[in-house]
Formats: structure tokens, sequence, C-alpha cells
């Protein structure tokens, strides 16, 4: 997973500017004739190293706190045990046996309906999305999920994509309990890629890969046949391409804006009292993300469907992404961050670097020529 | 304090001041700590290279293969004095001090005019032709009264650098 390429330059040919974002306090515009101290003098840019090695917005997007113990005291601590007891050995148990309730009735009914009601297209439709949202509702009750859903639910039409904002995988389940989407994931290995296979691609899911430089392409024209498709699944898209902490956004990759099609919001903000959801990939496997959410107390959070948005007339795809990146983000009460989540995989290209310099190199020139 | 801890005394601490001058106070010390052990993913007890480069702001600055070289397999004491130029209380001489070791990259005590243009080279890349870069920096060091074949010593630097508007420092947030 620790590639070290730059990222592809199809990345981030167009972004906005991030040198508008960056704190640039200590960077005054040189003038005057030029001297053998303004050449010589770095500190502008040691500054600026420096305070990335101290502190940098990038890292603090991935950033899981642990949790403040707060068992310490002689009453507290028992209280602490009993509450580990309750969730290990009376939660925990109950919860596995509803999970495994839920997977028997889905896949005792899934079978069925998908292999013989294959003359049926409609109807077996219908019925498949219906216990994929089953299943995913037993999921959320193993977690003692709390959802609280905002604003009207999502309809199937087509000519619409939806968008969230990323914390885990888990965001695709709770989303799904209520609407049956068509996602669009990447494809992982193991027992999640086993339903990825099967179950998740009768519902018109697209996978993709994120290594794979072409893949975008690929990707974008198979995201653009489904959504002009009228009898598809409505299409999630979570544009932040990795998950964040639920207390920041990345940037919103264009491909889900230039679609052609009307982009409805969605925000989904958990409450840290309960459970940290954030999903750190690099820290734990799903499978043990998902094993700390059934042995904690509820996932509690808020889901926002907002007003759909469309393509102004004159803003690019990127402006777009971005209007409705600060839509979701003062929604859920989140930070936005100048940075492009596929830099947790690889480096930033050196157009970033060559920017400075052409900067440094031009103010160079220009008060050469004053003299 | 060989390799890292996860808890940080205030034995540890008052030793990580000492070997800083005091240009640290406790608190920052203590949230510089966080920051290393958050940057230094598998508890070596020093960041590696990759790991600096895995912080995006710290990749795309022009200098930081330089830095690398200063910062590579430092433990926290020396990552913490490394870091005190940087601090709002070190002197414009410490300050410049670090920027010659910046230059000086063979660290012999002496910039010379190869080590000026390659730091140059950093900074302007492509943007400026080989020789234009050979020629300013000719031209501005007769001016300032040096020879193209002499080396600088840290007192010239500090000569040439050293006056009212030199502010390198970096804030240490403390929650």
């Amino acid at each position: 997973m620790n590639k070290l390429n730059t990222s592809s330059s199809e990345l981030d040919l167009d972004r906005p500017n991030i040198e508008d974002y960056l704190p640039s306090g200590s960077i005054q515009e040189p003038h005057g004739e030029l001297r053998l101290r303004d050449l010589l003098d770095i500190s502008p840019t040691l500054t600026e190293a420096a305070g990335a090695i101290v502190d940098d917005s990038f890292t603090r997007c991935f950033k899981s706190n642990p949790p403040e113990p707060w068992n310490w005291n002689i009453y507290l601590f028992p209280l602490w045990c009993l509450g580990v007891v309750v969730r290990y050995m009376i939660l925990f148990p109950l919860r596995v046996m509803v999970l495994t309730l839920g997977w028997i009735v889905f896949l005792s009914c899934y079978f069925p309906v998908h292999f013989l009601l294959t003359g049926q297209e409609k109807l077996r439709k219908r019925l498949e999305r219906g216990l994929v949202e089953l299943i995913c509702s037993f999921f959320v009750a193993s977690w003692t999920g709390v959802v609280k859903y905002h604003g009207p639910r999502p309809s199937m039409r087509p000519k619409q994509v939806f968008v969230a904002n990323h914390t885990s995988m888990i965001d695709f389940i709770v989303l799904e309990q209520m609407t049956a989407f068509a996602v669009i994931m990447q494809k992982h290995p193991g027992w999640v890629g086993l339903l990825q296979s099967t179950i998740l691609e009768s519902l018109g899911c697209i996978w993709f890969n994120r290594s794979e430089a072409k893949d975008r392409e690929i990707v974008a024209r198979k995201l653009r046949e489904h959504v002009h498709g009228a009898d598809n699944n409505p299409l999630l898209i979570f544009p932040e391409g990795t998950c964040v902490n639920n207390h920041y956004t990345v940037m919103f990759k264009k491909g889900a804006f230039e679609l052609g099609c009307t982009v409805c919001p969605i925000a989904v903000k958990y409450n840290k009292i309960f459970v940290d959801a954030f999903w750190n990939s690099r820290k734990q496997s799903f499978t043990t993300h998902l094993l700390q959410l059934m042995t904690s107390w509820a996932v509690v959070c808020d889901v926002w469907y907002l007003e759909p948005q469309n393509l102004k007339p004159g803003e690019t795809a990127i402006e777009f992404a971005e209007r409705v990146r600060d839509i979701i983000s003062v929604r859920a009460g989140l930070k936005k961050v100048p940075w492009d989540g596929y830099l947790k995989y690889s480096r930033p290209s050196p157009k970033h670097r060559e920017q400075k310099q052409q900067s440094f190199a031009e103010s160079v020139l220009r008060r050469l020529e004053e003299k | 304090m060989g390799s890292a801890l996860s808890v940080l005394t205030q034995y540890d601490i008052e030793e990580v001041q000492e070997h800083c001058n005091h240009l640290f106070t406790q608190q920052e010390i203590v949230t510089l700590y966080k920051r290393f052990c958050q940057l230094d993913r598998n508890s070596k007890g020093f960041i590696s290279s990759d790991e600096f480069l895995s912080v995006p702001e710290f990749a795309m600055n022009p200098l930081s293969q330089r830095l690398l070289k200063m910062t590579d397999g430092l433990n926290f004491k020396d990552f913490v004095a490394f870091l005190s130029a940087f601090s709002a209380r070190a002197t414009v001489q410490q300050k410049i001090e670090i920027i010659f070791k910046v230059y000086d990259s063979d660290s012999n005590g002496k910039v010379t005019f190869k080590d000026l243009i390659e730091v140059l080279q950093d900074l302007s890349g492509a943007f400026i032709s080989d020789k234009q870069r050979e020629e300013v920096l000719s031209q501005l060091l007769q001016e300032a009264g040096y020879k193209k074949e002499s080396s600088l010593m840290l007192d010239d630097f500090i000569k040439i650098l050293d006056h009212q508007g030199l502010k390198m420092e970096v804030e240490i947030p403390v929650d």
C-alpha cells in the first residue's frame, strides 16, 4: 500500500491553487535593489519547512484521537470494568447472534430470488434491493446504531448522483440501509471483496483500483453509462476517495461532478462520544474495525440529505466540487483542507515545488532588472 | 532516552530542555513529542526520510532534500535541538547558524561558490538558466566585496544576513 511514485499528473492537473490556502505570513513581497543577502536568505523557505514538520493540516485529517481514559478513579474503575463486561459478554454475543440471524435470513431469500426469478427482471431487482436494505439494517442493529436521517429520502430518478463525505466503510452501510444505492468503491481483498463481487455486483456497483492510472477513464465511462440508465439504482460516490477522520474534509475529486447530472449532497456526522467511527485503514483491518464497533456501546450518527445542486453556468467541475464540499462541510461541521486524499498513498506532484521555484525565480529576475 | 518511549516523564522533559538550551517551554516539548510519535509510525525512535516526506507540505518544499540530510536518524532530543533554531526565543545568530548548516552540505565549516549555486538551484529550479544563476551570484558576491573563489565562513554569513528583517520562527501549538 505504500507506493512512493508521485501521483499521476492526471490527478491534479487543474487543482485550485494550494498557495491560497497555506499560511504564508512569513513571505513578504521582496522589493528594492537585489543584494547578496536577498539571495542567501533562505529563511522564508526554511520557516515553511519547519512549520510543516511541527504541524500540518494533512496529517491532522487522519489522526484518530484515542479516547481520554476516565477510569482511573476508585469508584469509576469498577464501573468501567462492569461496562466492559456488559459490552463484551452480553452485548457482543447478542449482536453476533442478531447479525448471524440477519445473514441467514438474507442468504436464504437472496439466492432463490437471484436464481429463480431470472425471467422477471423488475420484480427481482426490487426484491434484491429490499433484501440488501434488510441486511444493512441488521448490520446497523449489530452495532446498536442510532441513525437520524434528516431531509427528503433519495428518489429513484435518472441523471442524478449522490455524494457524501467518507469516514469509514460503514458510511456505505448506514446509507444503504435507507436506500439501495449502487456505489463506486475500491476493490478490497478478503471477505469484503467476496461480498463485493457477488451481492453488491447485482446492485450495479462499480469497482476501481486506486493504483492504476488508466483506470480513471474506464471508471468515468462506467459512471456515465450508469447515471444515464433509467432503471439503475441511484449512484452513491464518495468524492474524497479515502477515509477521513470526520473532523475535516479533503478535496473532492471532480469525477462525480462532470457527469452532466444533478448532484445530491449527503452529509454524515458521527457522534464521537459513543464510538470513534473513523476507520484508519493503515492501523486496522476492516474486520478489526467492525469488531471494535460491535463491542462499543452504540454508533450514533446524523445523516442529512441536502438540496440537489446543478452545475452553474460558467462554473468548472472543480468549482462545482468545491461548492458542494462547502455545503457538506458546513452542514456536518467539518473543516476543509486543501489536500488531495490520495496524498496518503503517493507524494505530491512536482508541480507544487515548481510553482514555488517559479515565483522565487521571477522575483529575483525582476529585481535584477530594477538595478 | 534511547529508543522511543510512549510516556514522557518530567526528567525526560528537563533533559530535552537542557539539550536545546531552554529555547522551548516544557509545554512545547510535550507537543513536539506528540508530533514526533505521530510521524514516527512504527516507534523506531527516529523519523525516517520517508515519514518526513509523507507530510505533503514538507515534500513540496524546495529545500526538503537538504533538510532531510540534516534530520535523518535524529532521536527526539536532537529533533528538538534541530527545531530550536526556529523558536521565537532563539537569537539571530542561532538562526543564521542553521542557515549556514543548510548551505554547508559537507559540514566542513566553509560555504563555497558551488554550495551557494546548489541551494540557488533548489530554490529556482529550471526557471533560471545555470549561466544566469552563476552570473547573478558572482555579481552580487563581488558587490559585497567577496571573490568568487573564496569560501564564506559563518562570520561572513552573520555579517551578510544579520539585519532587522530576519524572521524565522515557527509557533508550536500548545493545547
